[in-house]
């Protein structure tokens, strides 16, 4: 019998995504493991790997649609010996078939649609999401229970028949607490027009929007407060290049590495830092898993270095190399990005030299790290040459109080002044 | 030996069985079911079905006996148990045919045997006189009559349904131990044709499963019919006489109290037919002595799946065919499939009067924490159920009083099982109390009191 291949989900929360292209063809023979496609998330391009050996009879969905739902077919796999006649058959048996498409047709084309939006100003932009006509499908008691909720029934995906809105998905969707992204007061656009400013559009990837819509929510929800520190760094770069000297040019260590260790243990001496919020209760975590930001050309996102605190400086460094690799070609794997404890956040390498972070929620704090700089020291009364770094720490108060923090640094600041205790 | 490629293979062609081999056929696989005795299971031929015929003679007779109400004269009013008990059986054999025209014409392969599962996704026929090599496999073997020890059924004074639905002569009295769906049908058929029934119920009233409400207004017309409903009462021991049986009854005092009859049916549940069938070739798990599924009928073990009574409450052949048209549609990947609603599932007992009901009952939905509105019409305020002559009953609503979600449905008197299904439907389309409101009644009809019920519920009744 012929087979579905379904939109796969990445991971837990993803409901659709962007199948960014086909690497096989129709009529292609595939075994079990190999790459026939490349699907794009807000995180991530994963590739999507044939379960099952046979013959790629028919593509459903065509590559760079946007907006696949999970679960939606997007080939039929002919296995040894069926004919392509029975893929009609087959497609005609299983009246679902019909209704996997739309929603890839709705924004296929995003070219004119931009090109149009300069043109004419004035032009509201299109919400993909509502129907052409407007009509929301939800049951009474979908629509009751979403009104008493005060949940726009249109942000809801619905899973009844049709894409109806059903009870259960008004229970499960989140308040409108993830806060829209867009700016309040005029538009930049509308303003942007009305004074005749010249700009240029650049659509919102999933993944702009994904930060966006995070890090409002985090600012907006998150109580943050600041502690800096400032370390002295003369050992750590003394006992970095003595390391990296006798490497024989197996690891190269930089200064992150070391931030991201000391965080580690210090978030081991002090667990309180280790934590997050939810309502019911503060949940304490046993290891610390450092999420380290990296830029990449599309946005930010943080790899995990995890459980850093069993781990030699090193191995991190290696590691590290790896995970920032794979971030900058979209290639990391949800579970490398997804779940860490803490996050650092390191900006030195453009000079930066003390800056504040905003809090990567569901975690409670972020380090922030400063460049190295080499400046004047009163050390028992006298003047040296020292080189110091900066580091605030951001903190979720209904979790760290000030003390909490402080005592976090304070240990943070044990380990970057004396890095012979990161060996131990 | 001979061996056999299949998709899917179907063990037990009961109401979930043949269901999912018909539905695997519709969606393009190569089905077969393996069935040991009779097509449609014990659903089509010796439960739901033949129990249905009987209890239609049943209704007419009474009819007939209450001629005279309807300014009709019908005189020496009698019956032949031997012709009622060969309609049933003719009812039941008709429609087993059928199934297999249906089988046939979906070209669904039958083997008639035993199935038994053996390792690797293979199914044996009669041991292993035919090997079926099969890429999914539906356990639908069913369950079977709940023997209690000592008390096992002899097929001459100690009954189950089987030989409570072909009796050759008819008892003067009888004892019925359980009073669910199977036991109350039973109990009416026999009362209603005249035989002294005495129901013995353990727990502290009859049909369980019920509203407290239904149940007790049930329990009051069953007793009008000259029934005796022991409640609170445990069958310690049974003697068996020359022709008729001593049952020593626990009563909820403590009593002990000697019950004799001709006949004693036991209707004390049921248990599930996992004996025989290779599950111990496989990784399947049973939790108390039914198969463990998922919400789309997975087991524990890779490519098997089991539905219908061998999984579990509620033991009605609507949810083990709904089960297996999930199963079988999940297998093929098909688009918007979802795990059953059990508070969609609707349960009826055809007794005289008869007893239909979906979702929460009043108890249940308070334990549950909702703040509930209740609404009730009696059929005594329905101008079709006076004409009908059938003034006895009452429709039962249950609202969550925050959202409007009809969270239960509850009736008992005529026709009440045809009906059900308009709150079955309401309620899986999440229609609120308004929906409902807004829904016009055709006039004169007994469905109109479903209207009345949920306008009671809101303190907008009109007709009582």
């Amino acid at each position: 019998m012929p087979t579905k291949i379904l939109m796969p989900a990445l991971s837990p929360t993803m409901t659709e995504g962007k199948l960014a292209k086909w690497t096989k063809n129709e009529g292609d023979v595939v075994q079990a493991g190999d790459v026939i496609a490349e699907i794009e998330t807000d995180k991530a391009t994963m590739e999507v790997e044939a379960v099952d050996e046979g013959t790629i009879a028919k593509i459903l969905i065509t590559g760079g649609s946007e907006n696949v739902a999970v679960n939606t077919a997007i080939a039929v796999l002919l296995e040894e010996g069926e004919e392509g006649a029975d893929v009609d058959a087959f497609l005609a048996s299983d009246t679902a078939a019909p209704t996997a498409t739309p929603k890839a047709d709705e924004k296929s084309s995003p070219a004119p649609q931009q090109a149009q939006a300069i043109n004419t100003p004035q032009r509201k932009t299109h919400n993909g999401k509502t129907s052409s006509n407007g009509r929301i499908f939800a049951s009474p008691l979908a629509r009751r229970m979403a009104a008493d909720k005060g949940l726009n029934l249109s942000q809801i995906n619905g899973s009844g028949p049709h894409g109806r809105v059903v009870k259960s998905d008004v229970e499960t969707a989140r308040p409108q607490g993830a806060p829209k992204t867009s700016a309040s007061g005029p538009n930049a656009r509308e303003l942007a027009d009305m004074l005749g400013m010249a700009y240029e559009v650049e659509p919102v990837t999933k993944m702009r929007e994904v930060i966006a819509g995070r890090l409002t929510e985090s600012k907006q929800t998150v109580p943050h407060f600041y502690l800096t520190v400032e370390c002295r760094i003369d050992k750590l770069m003394d006992t970095r290049k003595s390391v990296n000297a006798n490497a024989n040019g197996k690891y190269k260590l930089s200064v992150n590495d070391f931030v991201i260790k000391a965080t580690a243990m210090a978030l081991q001496d002090v667990p309180a830092a280790n934590a997050s919020w939810t309502d019911e209760a503060i949940i304490k975590y046993e290891n610390s898993d450092v999420s380290v930001a990296v830029a990449t050309p599309t946005g930010l996102i943080t790899p995990i270095i995890k459980e850093a605190e069993h781990k030699g400086l090193p191995s991190i460094s290696v590691e590290m190399k790896e995970l920032a690799k794979k971030a900058r070609d979209g290639k990391l794997m949800p579970h490398e990005f997804q779940g860490g404890t803490c996050s650092v956040s390191n900006l030195g390498m453009f000079g930066i030299t003390e800056f504040s972070a905003i809090i990567n929620p569901p975690q409670a704090c972020i380090i922030a790290v400063g460049a190295g700089v080499e400046k004047p020291i009163v050390e028992n009364g006298q003047i040296v040459v020292g080189t110091t770094m900066k580091a605030t720490l951001s903190c979720d108060h209904r979790v760290v109080d000030g003390a909490v923090g402080a005592q976090f640094l304070q240990a943070f600041q044990k380990y970057i002044e004396n890095p012979i205790l990161l060996f131990v | 030996m001979a061996e056999h490629d299949f998709d899917l293979v179907v063990i037990g062609g009961g109401p979930g069985g043949y269901v999912a081999a018909i539905r695997g056929a519709q969606l393009g696989m190569n089905v077969a079911v393996v069935e040991a005795n009779h097509l449609g299971g014990i659903c089509l031929n010796w439960g739901c079905i033949p129990t249905k015929a009987l209890l239609r003679s049943a209704e007419i007779f009474h009819h007939m006996k209450h001629a005279e109400a309807f300014g009709l004269s019908c005189d020496n009013v009698s019956f032949d148990l031997k012709k009622i008990v060969e309609r049933s059986r003719g009812v039941a054999k008709q429609l087993s045919g059928g199934i297999g025209h249906l089988l046939n014409k979906n070209k669904v392969t039958v083997f008639d045997g035993y199935g038994k599962l053996l390792s690797d996704g293979k199914v044996g026929v009669d041991g292993k006189k035919e090997i079926l090599n099969a890429k999914h496999i539906i356990v639908a073997t069913g369950a079977k009559a709940r023997q209690i020890p000592g008390m096992e059924s002899d097929g001459k004074l100690v009954w189950t349904y089987r030989e409570a639905m072909t009796p050759t002569d008819m008892p003067k009295s009888m004892i019925v131990v359980g009073s669910g769906a199977i036991g109350i049908e039973f109990a009416s058929f026999y009362r209603t044709l005249g035989v002294e029934v005495t129901v013995i119920e353990v727990m502290d009233r009859i049909l369980q499963a019920e509203d407290k409400e239904i149940s007790d207004h049930a329990h009051k017309s069953f007793e009008k019919q000259g029934m005796r409903i022991i409640t609170g009462a445990k069958v310690a021991k049974l003697d068996k006489n020359k022709d008729s049986v001593t049952a020593h009854v626990e009563m909820a005092d403590g009593e002990t109290q000697e019950i004799t009859a001709d006949r004693i049916i036991m209707a004390v549940g049921i248990v599930a037919n996992t004996d025989g069938i290779g599950l111990e070739n496989t990784k399947v798990k049973l939790d108390r002595g039914h198969i463990v599924t998922d919400g789309y009928m997975k087991t524990a073990e890779k490519g098997v799946y089991a539905i219908g009574d061998v999984t579990g409450a509620p033991w009605l052949a609507h949810k083990a065919s709904h089960e297996g048209i999930i199963c079988v549609e999940k297998i093929a990947g098909l688009d918007g499939v979802h795990p059953m609603v059990k508070e969609n599932i609707p349960g009826c007992t055809y007794a005289m009067p008869q007893i239909a009901s979906v979702g929460l009952t009043e108890e249940k939905a308070i334990a549950a924490g909702h703040n509930i509105k209740v609404g009730r019409f009696p059929f005594m305020g329905n101008g079709k159920a006076i004409a009908l002559g059938e003034p006895e009953g009452m429709v039962k609503t249950i609202f969550d009083a925050s959202s409007g979600e009809l969270l239960g449905a509850h009736m008992v008197g005529a026709e009440v099982t045809e009906m059900i299904q308009g709150y079955v439907i309401g309620k899986t389309m999440e229609a609120t109390e308004a929906e409902f409101m807004h829904t016009i009644f055709p006039h004169p009809t007994l469905s109109e009191m479903m209207h009345e019920s949920v306008l009671d519920a809101y303190g907008k009744v009109v007709h009582f």
